[in-house]
């Protein structure tokens, strides 16, 4: 088991290395010459401009170009961002709590539906309940994130007048009110999740249900509801489990726009601000950190089905 | 007679035994079809603006009501599903022509070729895909043409990924161990023997792909990042109608609406073929 994480930190090296080369290169993409942008009023002083690029080591070679960014942010500096005159490290670290907040209350409503559901699926396979649940689930996948939360919006705050339509008021401040401006949201991007987290769940049950050790649990007479919960369960949790940990890569793409519909300062409005603001740095900065955290949650997805798989613990 | 059929055929009446997936491909096609002839079905032209129609809830001179500058909704919706159908198979043929070559790369060449490009794939799979379709579009500059370029990249290393296992498969066979035996060279085999069983999965890739795709669509299209004003777009028009939302919701819910019909339909018929083209998953 040691070997295998082992192996799997290895792994992880090139792919962090690769990513931080493809974010560097969104750069070269970039329409016009960054100095031009920077300088602004002085863009025809030719002066400020040498200035400026030999600020940014743009006057240099790619290689050493990239070589001093990643430089940086290994020593956590991610820039500057150049419209708010901010180090993108402090913009990110104050908005990655409130999307963190949004993805967990997301996710823990995606297990609480999913994985319900996809039990009831699988254990009345090709009945009616069965059906209906898939259609449901693949009724929740083809709905767009932001227009979910737009007729959300419609019906709850403007129709019944339970919620507040948009805003976000931080955990620590009123955790109420907290919970209030991000329950409809968190709902929104939960929503896609469950139907990805009931097909797994299905899946995994399906198969459970199908072993030998399940025939043996109802040949001792034990009732329907123990063998599907405490004897098939318990063993397709372990699927159950590390493909929800990737899905939570999923929910921080989703929160982009959710956060867009719902007006909520987190790092999905962070990147859409950047984007319009053509605040680049930014935009590279919050690629990096979501690809960092994904990588993260997939070496954790790999520790958990080590950890809560006892078969794989000897080994 | 059962084994005169050939496998396409079975995958055919495999695949028409499914109610639901048969009702999916009946909308693709009546969408098809409406985006088409758009022109002629839409009852408005999709960009006139009228000062004496705005904001009209819908009536039967206007069904879907008409927009903040009394744009009849309807045509747009019509006309909307050019850009969405556009993007959605646009995107999905760059992934798989960028996707289905290197994944047959990788997984026929193996060794180092297979290592560099499998950790490529990892790093681009890495980055969550709307904010990696998000951040290209916003590099390549706002425009329907660059959406669908942002997310045909974005989306190809699935394509990759799925193409790779499909070879190393198929590789396995005994034909292709004989085609190899018999001194056919390494592209002819590839081509020849290989490409023919990768590609009921990637058929099946390529379809949930657009479902995806034409959803990423609307979402850069929301953000601003796709399809300009005044042409007419599904995830514009929700954009648009945000700011409208109490006094006209008609606005929000028609082109909603439509999206959700139009990635509901390719993901029915994705599942479909899914079931029908690999029989031991029924």
């Amino acid at each position: 088991m040691r070997g295998h994480l082992a192996g799997r930190l290895l792994q992880v090296i090139p792919t962090i290395l690769v990513v931080s080369i493809l974010v560097f290169a969104l750069q070269q993409l970039m329409p016009g010459d960054p100095a031009v942008v920077l300088a602004g009023e002085e863009r025809g002083d030719p002066v400020v401009l040498a200035q400026i690029r030999a600020e940014l080591w743009l006057d240099r070679s790619l290689p050493v170009q990239y070589l001093h960014w990643i430089g940086g942010v290994l020593r956590g500096d991610l820039g500057f961002s150049w419209r708010i005159r901010q180090p993108i490290v402090e913009l990110v670290l104050t908005k990655l709590p409130v999307t963190l907040q949004l993805a967990g209350m997301a996710f823990v409503i995606a297990m609480c539906i999913g994985v319900p559901a996809g039990i009831l699926s699988a254990t009345y396979r090709n009945r009616p309940l069965d059906y209906i649940a898939n259609l449901i689930g693949l009724a929740g996948l083809s709905t767009p994130n932001f227009w979910l939360g737009i007729m959300l919006i419609l019906l709850v705050s403007v129709q019944l007048g339970w919620l507040p339509p948009s805003g976000y008021v931080p955990l620590a401040e009123d955790w109420r009110q907290s919970l209030a401006t991000t329950i409809m949201p968190a709902f929104v991007l939960g929503n896609a999740i469950a139907a990805i987290l009931m097909r797994h769940t299905r899946s995994a049950m399906l198969t459970a249900l199908d072993q030998d050790y399940v025939r043996t649990a109802r040949a001792k007479g034990l009732r329907e509801r123990t063998v599907v919960l405490r004897h098939a369960f318990r063993n397709a949790l372990v699927p159950v489990v590390t493909l929800g940990a990737l899905e939570l890569g999923t929910l921080l793409s989703g929160a982009v726009l959710t956060e867009q519909v719902f007006s909520i300062p987190g790092f999905g409005k962070l990147v859409v601000d950047a984007v319009f603001n053509r605040d680049y740095p930014v935009v590279q900065g919050v690629v990096l950190v979501t690809a960092g955290l994904f990588i993260l949650l997939n070496l954790l997805a790999d520790v958990l089905y080590v950890v809560i798989n006892p078969r794989l613990r000897t080994a | 007679m059962s084994e005169t059929r050939s496998p396409a055929r079975l995958a055919l009446a495999r695949f028409r035994a499914r109610p639901a997936a048969v009702i999916g491909f009946v909308v693709i096609a009546l969408l098809v079809l409406m985006a088409v002839a758009a022109p002629l079905v839409s009852p408005y032209d999709p960009i006139a603006t009228s000062w004496t129609a705005i904001r009209k809830a819908p009536s039967w001179q206007h069904p879907m009501g008409t927009d903040e500058n009394g744009r009849d909704v309807l045509s747009r919706v019509v006309f909307g599903a050019r850009a969405s159908l556009l993007a959605g198979v646009v995107s999905v043929l760059i992934a798989a022509g960028i996707g289905v070559p290197v994944g047959l790369l990788a997984g026929f060449a193996g060794g180092w070729v297979d290592g560099v490009i499998g950790r490529v794939v990892d790093a681009m799979l890495a980055c969550p895909f709307l904010i990696l379709a998000i951040a290209l579009a916003a590099f390549l500059g706002p425009a329907l043409t660059n959406a669908m370029i942002a997310i045909g990249v974005t989306a190809a290393p699935v394509f990759v990924r799925v193409a790779r296992g499909a070879t190393m498969d198929a590789a396995t066979n005994d034909y292709v161990e004989a085609a190899r035996a018999t001194g056919n060279p390494p592209w002819r085999v590839a081509l020849r023997h290989v490409l023919p069983n990768i590609v009921p999965p990637i058929l099946v890739q390529a379809t949930l792909a657009i479902a995806a795709a034409i959803i990423a669509e609307a979402s850069l299209s929301f953000l601003g990042l796709g399809q300009q004003p005044p042409a007419p777009s599904w995830g514009s028009m929700l954009n648009s109608a945000q700011r409208f939302l109490t006094q006209a919701p008609w606005l929000a819910v028609f082109p909603g609406a439509a999206i959700f019909l139009a990635v509901l339909a390719f993901n029915l018929v994705g599942d479909g073929l899914r079931d029908a083209l690999d029989p031991r998953r029924r």
